[in-house]
């Protein structure tokens, strides 16, 4: 780890002013993801400004009726929030089914969808990496590369993101609030943070310098039925391999909306338009499930190790939204 | 210095303290409060330096240059040690020991050459005030390599494959007996099939960490390590210094499974850099670090050709292993050694083939041969039920030899039968689905596996004191170590029995190798051998009282018959008459009595073929849409001679089935062959079992009489329960879905493409 400064913040427009003033210098919020990487010196911040005391732990209720997720928010507190239990049961699923109890307790909501990729080259300091060492090469191209993207990646990077939180927010729609160096604020939809990688993957957010997260606006629950399915290795704390967040309002044997979206599959949480248009307006059943897996995956490739994860997937989402469109 | 790991019970007395009762571990209060400490929290009189490792980032090749000035002045550096300045070493020497015991105390120098012959070999090490310092300087150390081709792929078409000399053991390469080949072309029912199984990292919890400290010419090193004579000789032949001047110290160790057998690269940094530097250094490796340094199970390809009668009687037994090797150090896991005493038939070959590759070696891996092998051979034995329209259990009943098919000695015991009976009735066998993904339950197919354990049994050559005070308090001492497995509890329950004292009178002293030298713990001998030497000197320590009582002056039971003491309730029973051993010690030997005891190998290892078994029985539930295999519930029957102690038994027993479950489920450690790097090298990527992946294991114990292995009558367990479990994992995957994977570990990937859509 190489040495680092540290200060707490005073405040939210002092805390983006703060990292914006100096290139190298880092939030740090719960720190389950940014320390692991520091001791491998993958990160290697030169300055870090401490977020936890900020006035982002409330979740409050919305005027349109929705709920405003403060960043600093933890995992496991936004998992047993009973409005988002009752309104947002999807949520709630992702991200109990992320990481472990203590690592739930410390990661905080922006932290979670500003984690870094699990990929095992990304890791490996002695090894080319353009997400971490920008034009050195891709060692996951051509190597062990089963956890992989079959949407969204480039030639420069296969990486996925490994966030179960961010997939479930994506198909609820989320806004994505936050504060510039210079104190404005602006709002934005979830989809739009993250950037997919073309030849530039060590860019991963759309974000500004110093620009903070504050908050994650969920608007009011969508119509129908909602699931989150994660598949993956073990039972238990281990990243998926292929996760589906479904929301399918089906009425009178109709399928009048759909909301997908997908984790482990690619180097964002995956939206899927092309999947909610099979659905919407027709008749529920298992072949329209099917072809809106189908849809969904219409652009999916892999190399190598990762083939398998296109038909994982069309055979997760087909199962995942035909659960999600039974009539209750 | 104070010893802070003299272990003793804090449970009240009057508990159960006979062998044979489940007593609570002695050492429990001590590690749940924090206070018995690890190799790496040993506290010194001086403060330890922190050294920290830097691994080469190449696999093959040599350093060209290296430049530490940048580190050399980076804050609170003390010494940055290569190969330039590194003290001189004795040299590896070849890559096969001229004997087979000389593996585990051979020279195993580090930071000796130019030379790099594995990925994240030990290039540098860098030692500070602070760990953290020494981390971030390693980071400024410039290296330029020499980079050159090796051999990471065994199944390449050009790896060089060879026979060697004997397997890890020093079993014989090959068996064979009868003819095979004819026998096996004859067979009405034949099996042919390859199992491959992956490179797997043993990752226990606590990482291999040690502190040295050096007084003159004598060198004291506090690490984790499970054989303490192995460490000393291993750093006495690498240091070239005598092993009376090597004090080695690991009371509490963080679990071992065979990787702590031998000294490893922080061991020797550790020693090295506190005779440069003459004050305490203290040395870990990193979890990263682990998979590359400290050991791991060879990947294998397994050839399993069965032939059998038309009633499942087999003729033909083949088993053949090909397996991955270091080009520096063979290792050479004995994975078809199992197979020749497990069946019987007629006509039988065994061999074992090895491949080099640029990897560091392979090492000891919990039941080395039986873990790797049985997840081939019960795999290939269900294969061939299913062929035959067999109950799995009944095709093995119909091939229980009656004695050692390739010794044609007798067993010790053997019950085997009774294991798979009495486990087929507790886990509810008759319910297992007859047609292979016949079962299913809303999205799940539900399928029941069983597979057969063996684990050979051995003793290993030791001594151990027992001492009784004045007062009538009995210490034990050995070098002995207690890896988690419950050593300290059955050691005090042998002495409080055989001496008849309270478990509470009972203090218990290991892991220093200034104590009498034991075999440590490896190849599950270590309660057997341990507890017979402590049990050998009470005996003598029992006649030392009772012959001193019968005939001191001022014992109240001078002029007794000794030959009818008894030892009981803390007194000495001589005839009509009795004694607290406390007021009679106090007498009759004021400055106490010390008895040391032996444990040798007798020549019961020659003439009858040892080893335990047992059935593992396992219920899984697929998903039929993603494949994902999960375990519902395990049982384990096993028949392992006398059990000392249920309680820590039972532990030995599941946790060991849990290791099967990993192995047939989810552990891999990937080396990629372009560059010979572990590439999933952390605990976030090498799945192991979760608890969420464990619901319902129960292991149960047979009674079983077994006089032939040592005078307690205890056979090895800490490794049976690995021994089959994988396959009986896999087994209930199969009948759960009619999928075969034989590609190990049997991750959903290889089971979806198979399954109904829909």
């Amino acid at each position: 780890m190489k040495p680092f400064t540290y200060e707490r913040a005073a405040g939210l427009r002092e805390a983006a002013a703060a990292v914006a003033a100096r290139p190298g210098t880092k939030f740090i919020a719960g720190g389950t993801n940014l320390i692991d990487l520091m001791k491998l010196e993958i990160e290697q911040p030169i300055h870090l400004v401490d977020i936890n005391r900020l006035p982002l732990r409330l979740i409050e209720e919305t005027p349109e009726g929705g709920l405003r997720i403060g960043a600093q928010v933890p995992n496991s507190d936004l998992a047993a929030d009973m409005r988002v239990r009752r309104r947002y049961p999807l949520l709630s699923q992702a991200l109990l089914s992320g990481a472990s109890a203590q690592l739930r307790n410390k990661a905080s909501t922006a932290g979670n969808l500003l984690q870094r990729t699990r990929c095992p080259y990304f890791y490996e300091r002695g090894m080319p990496c353009n997400k971490r060492d920008p034009g050195s090469g891709c060692s996951a191209r051509g190597g062990f590369n089963r956890l992989h993207a079959i949407l969204g990646a480039s030639e420069a990077c296969i990486a996925v993101h490994p966030s179960d939180m961010a997939v479930a927010m994506t198909a609820l729609d989320a806004r994505v609030e936050t504060i510039q160096s210079d104190g404005r604020t602006r709002a934005f939809p979830l989809g739009e943070l993250h950037r997919l990688p073309g030849t530039t993957p060590h860019i991963e957010t759309t974000l500004a310098a110093g620009e903070m997260i504050t908050a994650v606006i969920l608007p009011p629950p969508p119509p129908g039925r909602q699931l989150y399915r994660k598949v993956r290795d073990r039972a238990s704390y281990a990243f998926a391999l292929v996760s589906v967040a479904a929301i399918v309002d089906v009425a009178a044997g109709r399928i009048r909306s759909a909301r997908i979206a997908m984790g482990g599959v690619a180097p964002k949480p995956w939206h899927s338009a092309e999947g909610e248009r099979a659905l919407a307006g027709r008749a529920a059943g298992d072949e329209i499930c099917a072809a809106a897996a189908d849809a969904a995956l219409s652009g999916a490739r892999a190399e190598g190790h990762a083939a398998f994860k296109i038909e994982l997937a069309r055979r997760t989402l087909r199962r995942t939204l035909a659960e999600a469109a039974q009539d209750v | 210095m104070a010893k802070d790991y003299i272990v003793q019970t804090t449970s009240r007395p009057g508990a159960a303290t006979a062998i044979g009762q489940p007593v609570d571990r002695i050492d429990g209060a001590l590690k749940v409060t924090g206070r018995a400490r690890y190799a790496y929290e040993h506290r010194l009189d001086r403060a330890a330096a922190f050294g920290y490792i830097l691994g080469a980032s190449i696999a093959k090749g040599r350093i060209l240059e290296i430049d530490t000035g940048d580190a050399e002045r980076a804050p609170g550096v003390i010494l940055v040690m290569t190969h330039r300045n590194a003290p001189s070493q004795a040299a590896f020497g070849p890559a096969v020991t001229p004997t087979v015991p000389e593996v585990f105390t051979r020279a195993r120098p580090v930071l000796a050459s130019e030379r790099i012959r594995y990925h994240d070999e030990p290039v540098a090490l860098v030692v500070a005030e602070t760990f953290e310092e020494a981390r971030g300087a390693a980071r400024l150390i410039r290296l330029r390599y020499a980079s050159e081709p090796g051999a990471f792929d065994a199944a390449a078409p050009n790896a060089e494959i060879y026979r060697p000399e004997r397997t890890n053991a020093g079993f014989p390469t090959d068996s064979i007996l009868g003819d095979f080949d004819r026998a096996f072309a004859e067979a009405p029912v034949k099996l042919d099939a390859v199992y491959a199984t992956p490179f797997e990292s043993h990752n226990p919890m606590e990482p291999h960490a040690a502190i040295a400290e050096w007084d003159g010419d004598r060198l004291t090193v506090h690490t984790s390590a499970q054989t303490l004579a192995n460490i000393q000789a291993g750093l006495a032949n690498t240091l070239r210094i005598s092993p009376q001047n090597v004090r080695v110290i690991s009371p509490f160790i963080g679990g071992g499974f065979g990787s702590k057998l031998i000294v490893h690269p922080e061991t020797v940094c550790a020693a090295l850099a506190a005779r440069v530097l003459g004050r305490p250094v203290r040395v870990a490796l990193t979890r990263q670090q682990m998979f590359a340094n400290a050991g791991h199970r060879p990947a294998m390809k397994q050839r399993i050709r069965l032939g059998a009668d038309r009633d499942g009687r087999l003729t033909a037994i083949e088993h053949e292993v090909t397996s991955s090797t270091s080009r520096f150090e063979e290792f050479t896991e004995q994975s078809a050694v199992p197979t020749r005493a497990l069946y019987a038939a007629a006509n039988r070959r065994t061999m074992h083939r090895l491949v080099r590759l640029d990897t560091n070696r392979g090492e000891w891996m919990r039941a080395p041969g039986e873990a790797s092998g049985l997840l081939a051979l019960e795999c290939a034995m269900d294969e061939l039920a299913e062929q035959l329209g067999l109950d799995p259990i009944e095709l093995r009943i119909r091939n229980e030899p009656e004695r050692d098919p390739e010794r044609n000695v007798a067993f010790s015991s053997r019950n085997l039968i009774a294991c798979m009976r009495d486990g087929a009735e507790r886990f509810g066998w008759r319910d297992r689905p007859v047609k292979p993904g016949s079962r299913r339950e809303g999205r799940k197919l539900i399928g029941y596996g069983m597979a057969a354990a063996i684990r050979a049994n051995y003793l290993g050559p030791g001594s151990a004191r027992v001492a009784i005070d004045a007062r009538g308090q009995v210490t034990v001492q050995a070098d002995m170590t207690d890896i988690g497995t419950g050593t300290y509890t059955i050691l005090a329950q042998v002495a409080a029995e055989r001496l008849g004292v309270p478990l509470s009178a009972v203090k218990v002293e290991l892991g220093d190798s200034s104590l009498p030298r034991t075999a440590g713990s490896g190849g599950s001998w270590g309660a057997s051998s341990s507890s017979t030497a402590v049990h050998n000197a009470c005996l003598i320590l029992r006649e030392q009282i009772a012959s001193a009582a019968a005939s001191h002056e001022r014992s109240p039971l001078r002029g007794a018959n000794i030959s009818e003491a008894r030892f009981e309730g803390g007194k000495l029973h001589l005839g009509s008459r009795s004694e607290s051993l406390g007021s009679l010690l106090e007498r009759i030997a004021p400055d106490g009595l010390m008895a040391e005891g032996s444990a040798a190998r007798g020549e019961t290892y020659r003439t009858y073929s040892q080893h335990a078994f047992g059935a593992h029985f396992a219920e899984v539930a697929v998903d039929i849409d993603t494949g994902e295999p999960r375990l519902r519930r395990m049982l384990g029957v096993f028949a392992a001679g006398r059990i000392l102690n249920p309680k820590t038994a039972r532990s030995q027993m599941i946790g060991g089935m849990i290791w099967g479950v990993g192995a047939a489920l989810m552990e891999e450690t990937v080396l990629d062959p372009r560059h010979g790097h572990f590439v999933n090298r952390d605990l976030a990527e090498y799945h192991v079992p979760v608890h969420a992946d464990v619901p319902g294991v129960e292991a149960v114990f047979l009674p079983e009489e077994d006089d032939k292995g040592n005078p307690l009558g205890a056979k090895g367990i800490g490794e049976l329960g690995n021994c089959g479990s994988g396959a009986a994992v896999a087994n209930a995957i199969y009948n759960a879905t009619g999928v075969r994977v034989r590609d190990f570990p049997i991750t959903l990937d290889k089971i979806f493409p198979e399954l109904p859509v829909g």
